[in-house]
């Protein structure tokens, strides 16, 4: 890439204001772009990755400012430039695609018609920009692209979703494109599609684009070049396939070590199963969202449910927990069914399975400090109080690996996300069950942190003899952490049995295409899947 | 002109004396509540001290009053002098002494009520949240019903049927209020009981008073607090309006919305006395309302430093 230079930032710095003061976010940063080139930017979550590609834009978010440095656009200093003009360059000139596109739609019009907006403003025909969208809508693959743009945004899936938005970014053929996290929320086989769009139309419209993203397998597909930032510094910057091969930086080091974490294979148990469901279906309404589903879960070890979002395997914990009494078939505790509805189960019963939740913020009452949030299930199901309570709660803590002195009185806002899931985890423990079930654990997590939540639960499990019920689509946390693996899509079980086999071929049809979807470190790979499955 | 000196004074005058009270408060606090008030604004710390000055007169009546509360101690209409410092009302009863037990009477009852009326409209509503189905059916519909008779109406109705005891006035002011503050409630803990937490203490096998005492009412205290301030101010209002009507706190017992009305008169004569009573009810207005915006300032700061 020796085009000219497109986009150059130098010495860079941003602020956030806490309370009455400024604290750095972004500390000299330098970056330079030129046409066509596609720069990945990785970081952990509070790297600053997306407070950079704002600054791009010449943008600071609310509470926030660019104190120092400079920007320039096409030779324009963003940071002299009056908000009219830059405004003027936003959404013509540079683009930005968001993470969740779901939130960054507006429900109440039309695909097509959010679509418009901007070339309507530079002055084109409505027709003419109908039909420019139509024809990028198939470029990016869409299905139905006549017709698409005439829905509203709850009417398409996420993964079409997130290429509508990047088509919407390309209308007006902008120089710029920045790209935030845009498939971080899709399942991997949806992932793979609007990679494979995205690339493409950055390629064929010769936009440069910044790719901010966590996972390194994407990135490696996406970018000419990478730099990696921590806690707004940057760590280093190579192209590609050096950074990749020879990583200079201890931090980026490792990052790439992340995935290797793998637990040793263990012998198939011979007792009968902790937990068995037996033939459930169950569903909302009228419909059934499982179909005859049947799996094992013995004592002491994971079984890992796998399958894209609407496979059903979130409703499958919810049959477990009695939240959705199934409408055929049984779920038996140590051979024993267990009553359908949670209500009608003993505490005793409710004590033997416990869940940890995605999303620990939203799993946490954030008015409660740690030592209620830990300590009630152990007061309600142990009978502890007073100083034996306190010691519990302290045990647990130590048990996460968090000082108890200094976190036990905490609320859960001052925690960091990889410790709230800490505390979900202490505090399915302080029930002292024999399943936890964990639904997507991970998958809001970073990488580094979402190895330390799986090194956790794989120490608790050989200190406790837990048996965990893994739900997640992500296969690298799978390979990591499962002894059994249950595939699952449409509500039924594809595949069943001990990971080994399951990710040794010869596969079912759907495992392959999960399998094949998972991004690999390789450059080469997305273009590889692409031309197999051609 | 000299009642927009005599305020413009009173303002000026209000920001040295609310600093100093944050000073005293800063200092006499225990030392977490301490920081709290240290960093409170200007306005929070008027409203603070201003509800203290009205809870010490409140408590303390008979021992600040400088008469009784009904006797008739002068002729009508007496203008201000040394020992009616006020001056004395239609029926010659001192007006500074009536003020002072009035802060007892208007504010105890419409605390009282508002309290009372939180109290069951929040946990009804939240009630009606947690359960759904039937109950939410049933609590909701028939909220909708009492909410479709005017206010005021409805509370005539009432109090005509069982009697104008301060007991029922509280009551019956409650009632329609707690309607206000069902609806309210049920749609916050509406956004509540769908979160996780709510679920896992469900399955943790919670009773329902732990899931509305613990889990729920606290997220949902915000838009509550602020909806008490305002409702504190409106059944103040309401209380007038039914002294008015001759239903509300009962002759003689003294009641700023009643004194108002009772020496009306005086205003035609460019006397500001019966405004008194008014501009107590304004204070005491705004200084309740500083403090709920204080109050929910801080509970969104929270928020934004969560997320």
């Amino acid at each position: 890439m020796t085009g000219e230079v497109l986009l150059q930032i130098k010495d860079l710095h941003v602020e956030g204001r806490a309370g009455d003061a400024w604290l750095p976010i972004l500390r000299g940063i330098d970056l330079t772009l030129h046409r066509g080139e596609v720069l990945g930017v990785i970081g952990e979550s509070g790297a600053g990755k997306s407070t950079l590609g704002l600054a791009a834009m010449g943008f600071a978010r609310d509470g926030c400012r660019i104190s120092g440095g400079d920007i320039r656009f096409d030779g324009i200093d963003l940071r002299q430039t009056p908000e009219r003009g830059k405004r003027a360059l936003r959404g013509r000139r540079i683009a930005y695609v968001a993470q969740s596109a779901a939130a960054s739609f507006n429900p109440a019009h039309k695909l097509i018609d959010q679509y418009s907006e901007v070339p309507l403003l530079t002055g084109m025909a409505r027709r003419t920009a109908q039909a420019e969208a139509v024809a990028l809508y198939r470029k990016m693959q869409l299905p139905n692209p006549e017709e698409i743009g005439f829905r509203y945004p709850h009417q398409v899936s996420g993964g079409q979703l997130q290429r509508a938005m990047t088509a919407m970014a390309m209308a007006c053929h902008p120089d710029l494109i920045i790209f935030d996290e845009p498939t971080t929320a899709l399942d991997v086989t949806t992932q793979i599609e609007v990679l494979a769009a995205i690339r493409d139309i950055v390629r064929d419209y010769d936009t440069a684009a910044i790719y901010i993203t966590h996972d390194l397998a994407v990135v490696a597909q996406m970018a000419d070049r990478i730099k990696i930032l921590l806690r707004g510094q940057e760590v280093e910057e190579a192209d590609t396939r050096t950074m990749l091969a020879a990583p200079k930086a201890d931090y980026t080091k490792s990052l790439w070590a992340v995935r290797s974490f793998a637990r040793p294979e263990r012998p198939a148990p011979k007792e009968a199963p902790l937990l068995s469901v037996q033939g459930v279906t169950a569903g909302y309404g009228k419909i059934d969202i499982l179909k005859d589903v049947s799996f094992d879960i013995p004592a002491g070890r994971t079984v890992a449910v796998v399958g894209e979002s609407g496979s059903g395997k979130s409703t499958v914990a919810r049959v477990i927990t009695g939240l959705l009494p199934p409408r055929g078939g049984q779920v038996l505790l140590d051979g024993v069914p267990l009553p359908q509805d949670y209500r009608a189960r003993p505490r005793a019963l409710l004590r033997q399975c416990q869940m940890i939740y995605q999303m620990a913020d939203t799993a946490l009452n954030p008015k409660l400090r740690l030592r209620d949030l830990i300590g009630r299930p152990a007061q309600m199901y142990l009978g502890l109080s007073g100083r034996a309570l306190d010691a519990r709660v302290r045990d647990l803590l130590a048990l996460i690996e968090l000082e108890p002195d200094s976190y036990i009185d905490r609320l859960p806002s001052e925690l960091s996300g990889g410790q709230k899931q800490r505390i979900g985890i202490a505090r399915a423990l302080a029930a002292e069950p024999r399943l936890i079930i964990c639904d997507e654990v991970t998958s809001a997590l970073d990488q580094i942190v979402q190895e330390g939540i799986l090194r956790l639960l794989d120490k608790l499990q050989r200190e406790l003899g837990l048996a965990y019920m893994f739900i997640t689509h992500d296969l690298a946390t799978v390979r990591a952490i499962a002894d059994d693996v249950v595939v699952m899509q449409h509500g039924k079980v594809v595949e069943a049995g001990p990971k080994a086999e399951i990710f040794a071929p010869p596969h079912a049809p759907y495992t392959e295409l999960l399998l094949s979807s998972v991004p690999e470190m390789n450059p080469d790979w997305l273009t590889g899947v692409l031309q197999r499955r051609q | 002109m000299g009642v927009m000196i005599f305020l413009a004074c009173a303002i000026v005058a209000s920001i040295p004396l609310s600093w100093g009270a944050r000073r005293v408060m800063a200092a006499v606090l225990p030392r977490n509540m301490a920081r709290v008030a240290r960093d409170m604004p200007l306005t929070a710390a008027f409203g603070i001290m201003v509800i203290a000055v009205y809870l010490f007169v409140a408590l303390f009546a008979p021992l600040l009053a400088p008469f009784p509360e009904r006797a008739v101690v002068g002729s009508q209409f007496q203008p201000w002098d040394s020992t009616h410092w006020l001056g004395t009302d239609r029926l010659g009863r001192d007006m500074l002494s009536r003020l002072i037990y009035g802060a007892r009477n208007t504010v105890g009852i419409a605390f009282a009520t508002t309290a009372l009326a939180f109290l069951v409209g929040s946990v009804l509503g939240i009630w009606a949240a947690l359960r759904g189905g039937w109950l939410d059916q049933v609590l909701s519909r028939f909220v909708d019903a009492l909410m479709a008779i005017p206010a005021l109406i409805f509370s005539l109705l009432l109090l005509t049927i069982f009697g104008t005891s301060v007991l029922t006035l509280i009551l019956v002011i409650a009632a329609v209020d707690a309607t206000r503050v069902f609806r309210i409630a049920r749609s916050v803990a509406q956004g509540v009981v769908v979160m996780d937490y709510i679920e896992a203490a469900r399955l943790r096998g919670e009773g329902t008073a732990y899931l509305i005492g613990r889990e729920i009412l606290p997220n949902a205290l915000a838009p509550l607090v602020a909806e008490f301030g305002l409702r504190f101010c409106f059944v103040f209002l309401t209380i007038s309006s039914l002294s008015f009507l001759g239903l509300g706190i009962q002759p003689p017992t003294a009641d700023w919305g009643s004194m108002v009305r009772d020496n009306a008169t005086l205003i035609t004569f460019g006397d500001v006395t019966p405004l008194l009573p008014a501009g107590a009810i304004a204070l005491l207005t705004v200084a309740v309302n500083f403090v709920v915006d204080w109050q929910l300032y801080r509970a969104s700061g929270l928020k934004e430093q969560a997320g």
